[in-house]
């Protein structure tokens, strides 16, 4: 089979075989991403290594609102997989009752961070631990906030009609990017909230 | 040899692919254009003239420094100069001409018709220039960075570091990390998706590997300096307390973050030259480089070693014995890779047929320095002699072997080499011998007499220095080579604006090269390719003399012209088998807009002004989504 009739026979498969570019984009981006915050919780490790006094400096920190939330955040990658599934299988209802729903979930978890930060008896500039506290969970909140824009424009999208059984491209990249915030969130709560109950 | 080459087969310039590709006249063009040699060229040309600036800076200093007890400079202005000297050569240089020659060249050397993602290729180039405006825009309001080129805490912290200069720097190195991250995630998914069939991942040019590594390495060391400038920004502004003893925090953090960044960083802006000198040696050798495999492994695992090696920066910081050891250890492993890279050099003009020119010379030159500049690193990597080394000018004398040795020096190399292609002209061999000669003997002039500057016990950035001390022989010999180094350079710019206009018309394949961005006319078509090719082997145009098994087909294959839209094929990441045709972007103000945005974000936060930097996220949250909504056009096609 020469090479242009290989080429012509692609332009007729229904199916992509590969991943797509975006996909591979998304994964580097995330690779990225993941190493920003590996230096961020280095920072917080190295910082908590050097400490002179206990680390954190008032105790661990209250679980009260945090372990809720932390479900919370996984239950919205449940409903963004729902929500994927449903569209690869041609469900576009199912894609947008899932989408709105994760998008609401991811912006539940945020107003419960704010209510967090204002319980919070210090600020960024009372100590280092403090700064790391607001830095790490505020890059994190960052991005579950950017998370949300991408959600509500493919949902946007969704209720135009753009997605299909065979075009859901942009809906898979944002699942990878929202189920990645996820697993940060996954290592930050382990870092920040978990682990001073264990030392 | 311009006239021994041999007829390139393909097709004529075909009027229907240059009128689906070429890059339309009128503001869009300008501002709107996709096509990578374009943006290649930008590149190129535009960190050229940081070159030129972070040079200038440098020879006043040398004015400066020439005997002492000068008062040229005042002292604040002398800081000034040695902190935009390093930030401009290091971040603004010498890796964005790296990306310059990979963009110009990546899709051709695959066979492809663009990058992987034209528009974030743009955008690359957006960022890149606007954010050394933004960090050149410091001298506008007399705030200029004057903390060094590595800011060391507690010295760049507000307390003795007041004005902007300061968040000049820490904001416009993350602006430009946002350039350098989308470069390399486009060369890694062009690489890996857009290979001409038959361009299996062990057929791939070895400057591939080069630039493939220090992508890879980008995505994971800038992170850390991302995180290093957003908690000094915060430190200075918000009052973090990070870096802050008094309050919890230590300046070593400071230290390690951005030397985790900072040494992969030392390979990121040498492994792509390194790169251009194994590919473009073989073509001056007459034969294909001596251990392919070998240098491929060998750039790989420098590149990862490279994130093992940082503390070699702070041994005289006060660590423990064990971390010193360590470290040490690996510095001195990390020069098993690149003394096999040497020796594959070496044996490939050994058993070749060398042809002397131009190219040839700075490559050869290239390995000299690289011998001299990796000496000097053994000598710091040992923890024992670096105490006595570390901040005299002996370090200065090896970042500079290091630097223009491997970076500079096959950066020139590579001008000489593609000028052919890029411009469809020759440069002048006559003024080239000149550039390298000035180049190379003013270059060991000037840098050399640092090692004993150093040895003297010369500490670096010291704006004067008394006389009696024994230092003003070295100085006055280091200020003159600098000049001649300079006169250098020169001769390099007088080179290529004469030959842009005056050169010997070049042909497709002027060296009689091997690889295949030599297989199309000089400069290529808006397209690239009439046809995209099928690679059979390492060599596709020397494939007659050498014999390798494989044979390419140059003059048959898809044209993807039959749509009249932008298209190239998708293939498999290692073997490259055809997978799919891709649809590419027409010309977009998106890129630009975007990246302006970014920008007026940016002076929001410098200013610390809320309301300007949330105009701009609300910009560029606008941008980013028009950007990506996709045309009616591709909507229509899933029906």
């Amino acid at each position: 089979m020469t090479v242009a009739t290989a080429a012509a026979q692609l332009r007729r498969l229904e199916y992509p075989r590969a991943r797509s570019p975006g996909f591979w984009g998304m994964m580097l981006l995330i690779a990225t991403e993941g190493a920003l915050f590996a230096y961020l919780l280095f920072s917080y490790f190295y910082l908590g290594s050097m400490a002179a006094g206990p680390w954190p400096p008032d105790g661990p920190p209250s679980l009260r609102l945090v372990l809720p939330n932390t479900l919370l955040l996984l239950a919205s990658s449940g409903t963004m997989y729902w929500a994927e599934a449903g569209v690869k299988r041609g469900a576009v209802g199912r894609l947008r009752i899932g989408l709105v729903a994760t998008a609401l979930l991811g912006l539940v978890f945020l107003s419960v961070q704010g209510v967090e930060y204002s319980n919070k008896p210090f600020t960024p500039a009372t100590s280092a631990y403090a700064s790391l506290f607001y830095v790490i969970t505020g890059f994190h909140g960052a991005h579950v906030a950017v998370g949300v824009l991408m959600m509500a424009t493919i949902a946007i999208r969704a209720f135009l009609g753009h997605f299909g059984r065979n075009r859901h491209d942009a809906v898979t990249n944002v699942a990878w990017y929202w189920h990645f915030v996820d697993v940060v969130w996954l290592c930050v709560f382990s870092s920040l909230y978990v682990a001073p109950y264990l030392g | 040899m311009a006239t021994t080459a041999p007829a390139i087969p393909g097709r004529a310039p075909d009027e229907r692919l240059h009128q689906i590709w070429e890059t339309k006249p009128g503001l869009l063009g300008i501002l709107g254009t996709v096509d990578h040699k374009e943006i290649g060229r930008r590149y190129l040309v535009t960190s050229f003239l940081f070159l030129i600036a972070g040079g200038l800076e440098a020879v006043v200093m040398r004015l400066q420094l020439t005997r002492s007890d000068l008062r040229l400079l005042q002292p604040e202005q002398y800081n000034q100069l040695f902190t935009m000297h390093g930030v401009t050569m290091i971040f603004w240089y010498a890796a964005p001409v790296l990306s310059g020659f990979s963009n110009f060249l990546w899709p051709l050397l695959i066979g492809a018709r663009d990058m992987a993602f034209p528009r974030l290729n743009a955008y690359s180039y957006w960022t890149f220039l606007l954010s050394g405006i933004f960090l050149y825009s410091s001298a506008l309001v007399g705030q200029v960075p004057d903390g060094g080129w590595f800011a060391y805490v507690p010295l760049t912290r507000d307390a003795f570091s007041p004005g902007l200069n300061m968040d000049f720097y820490a904001l416009g190195l993350v602006f430009l990390t946002i350039s350098t991250t989308a470069g390399a995630i486009n060369f890694i998914v062009t690489l890996f998706k857009l290979r001409a069939p038959g361009m299996s991942i062990n057929r791939i040019p070895l400057f591939m590997w080069g630039t493939l590594t220090n992508s890879f390495s980008v995505l994971f060391a800038l992170p850390a300096l991302t995180v290093a400038c957003v908690m000094l920004y915060l430190d200075r502004g918000v009052g973090t307390r990070f870096f802050d003893p008094g309050g919890g925090g230590h300046p070593l953090l400071w230290q390690h973050l951005f030397w985790i960044f900072g040494h992969p960083w030392v390979y990121i802006i040498v492994l792509p030259a390194m790169g251009i000198v194994s590919h473009a040696l073989p073509t001056f050798c007459r034969r294909p480089l001596v251990g392919y495999t070998t240098v491929a492994l060998a750039t790989v695992t420098t590149g990862i070693l490279g994130f093992g090696v940082w503390v070699h920066h702070m041994f005289a910081t006060g660590l423990p014995p064990l971390a010193t050891s360590f470290f040490s250890a690996a510095s001195f492993a990390i020069t098993i890779p690149s003394a096999i890279a040497v020796f594959a050099w070496i044996a490939t003009i050994w058993t070749g047929r060398p042809v002397v020119r131009t190219p040839f010379l700075f490559m050869v030159g290239f390995i000299v320095l690289f011998v001299i500049g990796g000496v000097s690193g053994v000598a710091t990597a040992a923890a024992a002699f670096d105490q006595q080394l570390t901040d005299t000018y002996f370090v200065v004398a090896h970042i500079h072997y290091v630097l223009i040795g491997i970076n500079l020096f096959p950066v020139v190399a590579g001008i000489y080499y593609w000028f052919p292609k890029i411009t469809g002209r020759m440069m002048s061999e006559r003024l080239g011998r000149w550039n390298f000669w000035t180049m190379f003997l003013g270059f060991n002039l000037g840098f050399f007499p640092m090692h004993i500057a150093g040895l003297l016990g010369m500490p670096r950035r010291i704006y004067t220095y008394p006389a009696g001390l024994g230092w003003d022989t070295v100085n006055l010999i280091t200020t003159i080579g600098s000049f001649v180094f300079a006169a250098g350079v020169l001769l390099l710019v007088i080179n290529v604006i004469y030959s842009r206009r005056r050169g010997l018309p070049a042909g497709p394949n002027p060296w009689d090269a091997y690889s295949l961005e030599w297989a199309t006319s000089s400069p290529p078509p808006p397209y690239n390719f009439a046809v995209i090719p099928t690679v059979g082997s390492r060599h596709p145009l020397w494939e007659e003399r050498l014999d390798e098994g494989g044979r390419s087909i140059l003059s048959e294959g898809p044209a993807l012209d039959e749509k009249g839209e932008k298209e190239t094929v998708e293939s498999s990441p290692l073997d490259s088998r055809l997978t799919d045709v891709l649809r590419m972007p027409e010309d977009t103000y998106y890129p630009f807009l975007h990246a302006l945005a970014v920008m007026l974000t940016f002076y929001g936060l410098l200013l610390r002004s809320h309301r300007v930097a949330g105009v701009g996220l609300l910009l560029v949250a606008l941008l980013t989504a028009g950007w990506l909504w996709p045309a009616r056009r591709e909507l229509r096609e899933e029906e």
